[in-house]
């Protein structure tokens, strides 16, 4: 370790050095009020360490004995990540409060859980990648069962956690091969063996394990079927996190390796992101229909969503890559827009999670019934709101790599999609009445709402400028 | 016969029937016994190999730790192992056509069927044979793998958070030892003494 070193990996480093801060305080200081500040005090770490790395003039291809990169591309997933995890934290505190379980571990493991995906994005070797992984499910397995006493959240941890390992064991397996067949586990080590000597079947074999693997973690269609049981039996605030973050480290790490290590078989891994996109569109879709649970709609929601992004990445081109990054962008404003949204439904005091309870809100409140439609309409992406954009730049770009079939299949996919958004807002205007909702919500709740709610509306307008710095972290991969 | 050819025959046939002996042993506890022997045997062929930290790493955590484990939950499960044992001769033909399955395998790894892949060596590990084992991992751990190390330390730490969330429970009905007001406690006021007059109660 160089003093450099050091500074590259600074945000890093905070993290973890702040998260052993905050277990010892949580452990000789036990009140409320530490808790409380240790749950502040992460927040203001999170903004902090995006600070710091929108801050940093590093533009450094690898570092660190060769196995970290910290490019634009990193950069651009990393602070996303950080701002979206203060976001949620934000949001998940009262709900916490709520139902018992504000503990000062949650803080703390969502602070590993960053960090696994910060590491994740920038390795650049199988080893990195994979504890970065480790470390980021294994605290994701423990916070999906954090409501240990509830056996629905007890069987989410247990699926979640056998079902991770067996993925992490396919991606082990899969980097297994590529070791075997390269003598390396360096991705530029590993390209520029490709690009000499061509490739040797056990390279391929070993993509479609690593592909099976991280497809599981970004919850793409044959690996989905832990995506609504975990999502209906974690906590709100959990399933809240697990709709957005590890999705964005998911497609970050497998853009990485895609483009970065596997860049010279185009052809060879597109076939296979083709196939897991238009099942997990069409899945994504057609199940949610039968939906009453609001959670395992937006889990159904988010495999479809996924299999749009996946679409964006089999073209294979950096216009492909900059459309993935603002649809996820786009995906995460309207996801924490949806969830502040659920995380207050409730009726006396009891959190409710059905649709049908959704009946007439407009009569409980306007406002949060106007920005809630604004934001469906988005997420099923109607024109002219944000959400049409994204998944425009997507479709744009699969028609210039000259796969203009699966822009069609994506848009008949979008159009079935598009029901099951139409029907809450139907219930929320035209339902029939029935036991209302209590539709309070805090203030700064409200104005999360309202904000990302804003956000789908003035995205028409030039897309918050997203354009270019998504290009340009596109290029730095691609290069 | 070489010293350590005569030291293979010697670990690899202990191995092999004490492996055999795990299976075959109709009492659970000497099954458990058995395997203890199989691991000893394979660290006796890692120390033939020049593996002595490999060896020893190898006593310590799966004679020490897994087998001890193993043993008590073998010991403390009350399952029926005669049941168990008696449906062995059902499976005996599935195991040995994996068996051979296994040593048509190991045979293609050394025999010479396989044309040789270009592999090249990774350059970070040259193994110099003047160094142990120990001092040559320590060598590299702390250095070049510094920041793998501290990762598997992190990964272990929330390992240790997860299973104390998840099962610690802080139970109000049970009283606990608190240290300082031990130390602060006053003779003075703690004891009270009673002149008791003889033949009288208090």
């Amino acid at each position: 370790m160089k003093i450099i070193d050091i500074l590259i990996l600074a945000p890093e480093i905070l993290l973890i050095i702040f998260s052993i801060i905050a277990i010892l305080t949580a452990s000789f200081f036990k009140s409320n009020k530490s808790y409380n500040l240790i749950f502040q005090a992460t927040i203001i770490i999170f903004l902090f360490s995006a600070l710091i790395l929108y801050l940093t003039p590093f533009e450094i291809k690898t570092n660190v004995n060769g196995i970290f990169i910290r490019d634009t591309f990193s950069k651009f997933f990393q602070i996303l990540i950080l701002l979206s995890v203060s976001c949620l934290l934000f949001m998940s505190k009262q709900y916490l409060q709520k139902n018992k379980l504000f503990k000062p571990e949650y803080p703390i493991l969502l602070i590993f859980s960053t960090l696994g995906m910060m590491l994740m994005i920038s390795s650049n070797n199988f080893l990195l990648l994979y504890l970065g992984l480790e470390i980021q499910s294994l605290s994701l397995y423990v916070v999906s069962s954090f409501r240990r006493e509830n056996y629905k959240s007890t069987e989410a941890g247990l699926k979640y956690f056998i079902l991770g390992s067996l993925s992490s064991g396919l991606m082990l397996f899969g980097i297994s091969l590529i070791y075997g067949s390269t003598g390396s586990i360096n991705f530029e080590i590993i390209s520029s063996m490709i690009k000499h000597e061509g490739f040797f079947p056990g390279i391929i074999a070993g993509l479609v394990f690593l592909i099976c693997g991280f497809a599981f973690k970004a919850s793409a269609v044959p690996f989905h079927m832990w995506t609504p049981d975990v999502y209906e039996g974690s906590p709100t605030p959990v399933t809240a996190f697990f709709a957005t973050v590890p999705k964005l480290a998911a497609i970050g790490v497998l853009l990485r390796v895609l483009f970065d290590c596997f860049g010279q078989l185009v052809e060879s891994w597109q076939q296979v992101i083709i196939i897991i996109s238009v099942l997990s569109m069409f899945l994504g879709s057609i199940a949610a229909i039968g939906q009453n649970n609001i959670k395992r709609l937006m889990a159904y929601s988010s495999i479809g969503h996924i299999g749009f992004v996946l679409m964006g990445i089999a073209s294979g081109t950096d216009k492909g890559v900059s459309s993935v990054l603002i649809y996820m962008v786009l995906y995460i404003i309207m996801n924490i827009g949806v969830f502040v949204f659920i995380l207050n439904m409730e009726r006396n005091g009891v959190a409710v999670t059905t649709i049908n309870s959704l009946n007439m809100y407009n009569d409980v409140s306007k406002s949060q019934t106007l920005f809630l439609t604004i934001l469906l309409f988005s997420l099923a992406g109607i024109p002219p709101l944000a959400g049409f954009f994204g998944k425009f730049f997507i479709f744009n770009a699969a028609i210039n790599a000259g796969l203009s079939w699966l822009a069609v299949i994506g848009g008949i996919a979008s159009v079935i999609a598009a029901f099951y958004y139409l029907r809450i807002v139907y219930l929320m205007y035209f339902g029939l009445s029935s036991d209302p909702l209590s539709g309070k919500m805090p203030t700064a709740h409200w104005l999360i709402l309202s904000g990302s709610a804003l956000l789908m509306l003035i995205g028409i307008i030039n897309l918050y400028g997203l354009e270019k710095p998504s290009f340009l972290a596109a290029k730095s991969l691609i290069n | 016969m070489e010293p350590f050819a005569l030291g293979f025959y010697f670990f690899s046939s202990i191995t092999l029937l004490s492996g055999l002996m795990v299976v075959l042993s109709t009492n659970p506890v000497h099954s458990v016994l058995w395997l203890i022997l199989t691991f000893f045997g394979a660290s006796g062929l890692f120390i033939i190999l020049g593996a002595e930290f490999l060896a020893l790493i190898l006593m310590i955590v799966y004679v020490g730790a897994v087998a001890v484990l193993f043993m008590f939950v073998v010991m403390m499960l009350n399952i029926n192992f005669k049941e168990i044992k008696s449906r062995l001769t059902k499976y005996l033909p599935v195991g040995v056509l994996i068996g051979l399955v296994l040593f048509v395998e190991l045979s293609l790894i050394f025999g010479d069927f396989i044309p040789e892949l270009k592999f090249n060596s990774n350059d970070d590990l040259v193994i110099n044979p003047n160094i142990e084992n120990t001092k040559q991992l320590g060598l590299v751990l702390y250095t070049d793998f510094f920041i793998y190390f501290q990762l598997a330390g992190i990964v272990l730490l929330i390992a240790m958070i997860g299973a104390i969330v998840l099962t610690h429970q802080r139970r109000k009905d049970v009283k606990r030892q608190d240290v300082l007001a031990q130390i602060y406690k006053d003779p003075n006021n703690s004891i009270e003494l009673k002149d008791i007059k003889p033949g009288q109660g208090l």
